[in-house]
């Protein structure tokens, strides 16, 4: 938070159901009400968006401090202030707790209230939860049964609204589940700064709809279906994929730039469905780019790498593979060796690579950087999501690429006699496959075939964003997690393991490395900025690195 | 549009704002308005000190006119003194409740005394641009205005330097698309604005903190604004002496429906009671007719049944309240009695229906209106509105099950209190109100015998379709 080295915002005396408590000034009721365990339920409302109150499910009971004729508040027999209640409830989003202000989040008339509201968002409601993507994760299911009714009143015909509406490329919607809340507009204009949808008409015939020749096609769009509390808006990616309550959920982080931005991936039986964006205040509030959202289809592409390959022989075993590449190795003399990193791999897999950098005397070695349109809202211009870790852990040159051009003319040149490609393509680089004949050696780690891997002596076979673990560190300097949600395909390994392995192959004195924590343990040894901490410490949310490290 | 026919008022009538509306010869005119002495208030409000005109306005006791009744000055009152932001006066215009015409006559045959009264006001407080926000269906109007606003610029009334005081105001007329809710005052501000009438909260959006572009904004009717010419003439004392303590001054009522002669009244506000006003002024009912319903201020106000009786607290001659029972029609017409008595003296516009009406089919007739008039904003009103005018629609169509009564009445409690602005209270109150007072009409309606969970066989078109 900005404003923690100011000075702090006073407390008030607040009672809630009963019990007193102190917030500081500008709580709003019901995050204070949530904060001592007292759940309001709530469906416009959210933290990061404006309070429209139009949903009316937060409802509370007030009381005022009773005012005496010194306009001083009446003290009880407790010493604290007698209440004047309000005999209406109240929305408890929109205002913020004052001193000796009451609430009651449980009383006889805000339960009333509650039945109420959901009774009535629930009359013109399709009911049709079991085709529903939502059901599993939609709040008119789970506050119908903790606050609902069970029977229904309704005998009249429901109102007919527009379904299985495209609304954007990547966006369906569904008017008659719709509870308007809007969310999704708020978070359109407030947040997406792309002022797109509206409601349209008037009413009980309220919808959201789009602006005449226009989409929901900004590129935060699918925040909006994680915002709908209820099934109205839908991932056409994920819509009728699967039943939310099969998903595992895995917390990790986004690789697609180098903003980092927190997530939870949605897998099963080691398939990934779907990514949601995880809540970092310091880093992507509560959201994430569509673009990068949908970055994991590639983890199940048919294409995938599935065992080690080596020029002219058999698809063979790891260790076959790695014996072919020591062989390979001999005949390239110290000095004759490139090395193209990845801006996308870990620090662990980049502190093992500086390692087979210094074993094997590279010199010309550097990250392939990627760069594209940025925003000025979460989309780095940067789409390499560890560019900060690669040059801290030298594997980078100092400025990105700038030793790209002498490692392409080694090559062709015939000095190099040796590449190796960690999940990279040369031809990015401008090397044809012509060029990459020249080679004695070509050793690749990859996900994916490409134009290097066709030309490449060696292909290990690695693993995608998914099926890893490490740390990367992000644009601003925050070391945080990546995690693994599901096994890589065929025998392929997990990159750091591939890089140890070569390292204890290519190189008689490299330490043996059991696991990731061992990796990262050696590597905060040497690293001044990672001093002091692990895996575990990092945490979900990840850590600040002090700025001078970089 | 064709000249009304020309009434002339009633004895008991205290015509003051209503003093040129139908009379002979007058128009609407910045020439004939000046030759009735026009203007000379504004002449008289330019020389006195802002502060102490809206003290006079708290003297007068003034209550607002568009329907809720709040004592104006002090609505004027909650403005800050070295207030920094630009302040805004918004007359509010958009006349739409059911049973209110009293706005447009003012702004159709007398728009210079509106605009005189918002002059005033916004020199009281310290207003540069006001706007007249009137309802879309009244393009006629609209134009009158405009043409005013151009006459009382050409004549130095308006615009800068006003009257060589160095006070500058513009008014903007704004019309609405034709939205009930754009008469609620933060709907009003939203539409004014360019978006969606979609009322504000209040906490935080109270107008006279956070109103228009979020500054303070005061929103009054037509009425309550030429009321406040009358006051700097008259002085604030002067002024509270017409009506009662807390109800001063004059008022227009409209009446409507099953009475022999129709139309506006201004009176002393209290000083006639509803029966005078429906039997007196208007002629009464309808030879052989009885009087079973009236609601007393505008649609929105609750019924009031014909036969009831009230108790309510009255002030003896000593000054000491005593209880007494009154019929509806010994109801004086005023703010607080009315109150008292469980309905609301509102928006002014009285509603008579007489013994031949049918009460479920009139209130249907309103659920009619609210359900589509409700903006949709929020949850209670969006789709109560709709599911209590869907339960009149089957119980006039044959299809009332046993539990209907009691389902309406809940369904209009459950509104009621629980949204964002008065339109909750205003589309609940008819059916709270009828359900309550007449449910002899309901249950003879309500016949059908719906069990407990309702399998799909029971929706409404078999319950209409079987023969009752």
């Amino acid at each position: 938070m900005s404003n923690e080295a100011s000075t702090p915002a006073p407390l008030v005396n607040v009672q809630i159901d009963g019990a007193w408590h102190q917030f500081p000034k500008g709580t709003r009721i019901i995050e204070a009400c949530s904060q001592v365990g007292k759940f309001i339920p709530r469906y416009c409302y959210h933290a990061r968006l404006t309070s429209p109150g139009n949903c009316r499910m937060c409802m509370v009971q007030l009381g005022m401090p009773k005012m005496g004729p010194d306009r001083k508040p009446e003290l009880g027999p407790d010493g604290k202030p007698v209440h004047n209640w309000v005999p209406r409830t109240n929305i408890s989003c929109a205002q913020d707790v004052s001193e000796g202000l009451s609430v009651r989040t449980d009383s006889d008339v805000v339960k009333e209230a509650r039945k109420a509201v959901l009774e009535f968002l629930l009359i013109n409601h399709p009911l049709d939860c079991p085709i529903c993507d939502q059901a599993g994760e939609c709040r008119l299911q789970e506050f119908s049964v903790d606050y609902g009714q069970a029977n229904g009143r309704f005998l009249e015909e429901k109102v007919k609204k527009p379904k299985h509406v495209e609304i954007g490329p990547r966006i369906t919607y569904d008017a008659e589940r719709c509870i308007l809340c809007t969310r999704c507009i708020r978070f359109m204009r407030e947040v997406a700064k792309d002022d797109v949808i509206g409601i349209v008409n008037r009413g009980g015939q309220n919808y959201i709809a789009c602006h005449p020749d226009r989409a929901l096609d900004s590129n935060y769009s699918l925040n909006t279906v994680d915002l709908c509390p209820v099934g109205a808006l839908t991932s056409t990616d994920f819509r009728f994929k699967m039943r939310t309550w099969f998903l595992k959920e895995t917390k990790s982080i986004c690789t697609s730039c180098a903003t980092g931005c927190n997530t939870v991936i949605g897998s099963r039986e080691n398939l990934v469905y779907r990514q949601t964006p995880r809540e970092n205040g310091d880093v992507n509030q509560a959201w994430m780019c569509d673009y990068g959202r949908l970055a994991f289809r590639d983890l199940a592409s048919p294409e995938r790498l599935l065992t080690p390959i080596v020029r002219g022989g058999d698809q063979p075993d790891w260790n076959t593979a790695f014996a072919s590449i020591a062989n390979a190795f001999k005949l390239v003399a110290p000095g004759q060796t490139a090395v193209i990193a990845s801006g996308k791999q870990t620090n662990e897999e980049l502190f093992l690579a500086a390692q087979l950098i210094k074993a094997l005397g590279v010199t010309l070695h550097d990250i392939v950087p990627h760069t594209s349109e940025g925003d000025d809202i979460l989309l780095s211009a940067d789409r390499n999501p560890n560019t900060a870790g690669a040059k801290l852990l030298g594997v980078s040159a100092a400025t990105p690429g700038a030793n790209l051009p002498a490692i392409a003319d080694g090559v062709r040149s015939g000095e190099i006699r040796a590449l190796i490609v960690l999940g990279e393509d040369a031809a990015q680089i401008g090397l044809s496959p012509f060029a990459l004949k020249n080679l004695e050696v070509l050793l690749v780690l990859s996900t994916l075939p490409n134009a290097t891997t066709a030309a490449a002596t060696h292909v290990l076979p690695s693993a995608g964003f998914a099926e890893k673990r490490g740390s990367l560190i992000n644009k601003t300097g925050r070391l945080q997690r990546l995690n693994a949600a599901v096994q890589a395909p065929g025998i392929a390994r997990d990159d750091w393991e591939i890089l140890s392995a070569l390292l204890g192959t290519l190189t008689e004195t490299a330490p043996g490395f059991a696991t990731l924590e061992d990796v990262f343990q050696a590597m905060a040894a040497a690293t001044p900025a990672f001093a002091g901490l692990n895996l575990g410490k990092i945490g979900d949310l990840g850590v600040q690195l002090p700025t001078a490290s970089f | 549009m064709p000249a009304p026919a020309r009434r002339i008022p009633h004895p008991r009538e205290k015509r003051m704002v209503f003093a040129n509306i139908d009379r002979e010869g007058y128009t609407p005119d910045i020439e004939c308005y000046l030759r009735n002495g026009g203007y000379a208030e504004l002449k008289k409000a330019v020389t006195l000190q802002p502060a102490d005109i809206v003290a006079e306005v708290k003297a007068s006791g003034l209550r607002g006119r568009g329907g809720a009744g709040f004592p104006c000055g002090v609505k004027w009152g909650f403005i800050r003194p070295g207030e920094t932001k630009p302040i805004y006066l918004i007359c509010n215009a958009d006349e739409s409740e059911p049973g209110t015409f009293k706005d447009r006559y003012i702004i159709h045959q007398d728009p210079h005394q509106l605009i005189e009264g918002m002059i005033i006001a916004a020199f009281a407080l310290n207003v540069h641009l006001a706007y007249l926000y009137i309802r879309g269906e009244f393009p006629h109007g609209a134009k009158q205005l405009e043409t005013a606003i151009a006459e009382a610029k050409a004549k130095g009334f308006l615009g800068k330097n006003i009257l060589g005081t160095g006070f500058d105001l513009e008014i903007y007329v704004h019309r609405g698309a034709g939205a009930y809710i754009c008469g609620e005052e933060t709907g009003l501000i939203e539409s004014l604005e360019g978006k969606r009438a979609y009322p504000r909260i209040k906490p935080p959006y109270f107008p006279a903190v956070l109103g228009l572009y979020q500054c303070p904004t005061i929103v009054n009717n037509v009425e309550t604004l030429c009321h406040v010419k009358h006051i700097v003439r008259m002085g604030g004392a002067e002024y509270a002496k017409l009506g009662s303590p807390n109800n001063t001054g004059t008022r227009i009522v409209g009446v409507s429906g099953d009475v022999v002669k129709p139309g506006y009244f201004e009176i002393e506000v209290g000083s006639i009671t509803l029966g005078e006003l429906v039997n007196d002024l208007c002629g009464g009912v309808k030879p052989g007719r009885t009087i079973k319903a009236i609601i007393p201020g505008g649609s929105s106000a609750k019924v009031l049944r014909g036969d009831e009786r009230f108790k309510i607290k009255a002030k003896a001659a000593d000054g000491t309240l005593v209880e007494k029972e009154i019929g509806v029609l010994d109801i004086p017409m005023d703010f607080d009695t009315m109150a008292a008595c469980g309905s609301m003296a509102g928006s002014g516009g009285v509603i008579v229906m007489d013994d031949t009406r049918d009460m479920v089919e009139t209130l249907n007739n309103l659920n009619h209106f609210y359900a589509h008039e409700s903006c949709g904003q929020c949850t209670p009103c969006r789709e109560g509105s709709l599911w209590m005018r869907k339960i009149t629609d089957r119980l006039l169509a044959g299809g009332g099950a046993v539990s209907d009564p009691e389902l309406l009445a809940s369904v209009s409690n459950n509104i009621a209190g629980k949204t964002i602005c008065a339109f909750g209270e205003a589309c609940s109150w008819p059916t709270m109100s009828f359900v309550a007072k007449f449910p002899e009409e309901f249950a003879a309606r309500a016949k059908k015998q719906v069990p407990a969970f309702t399998p799909p066989e029971f929706l409404s078109e078999t319950l209409i379709g079987e023969s009752i």
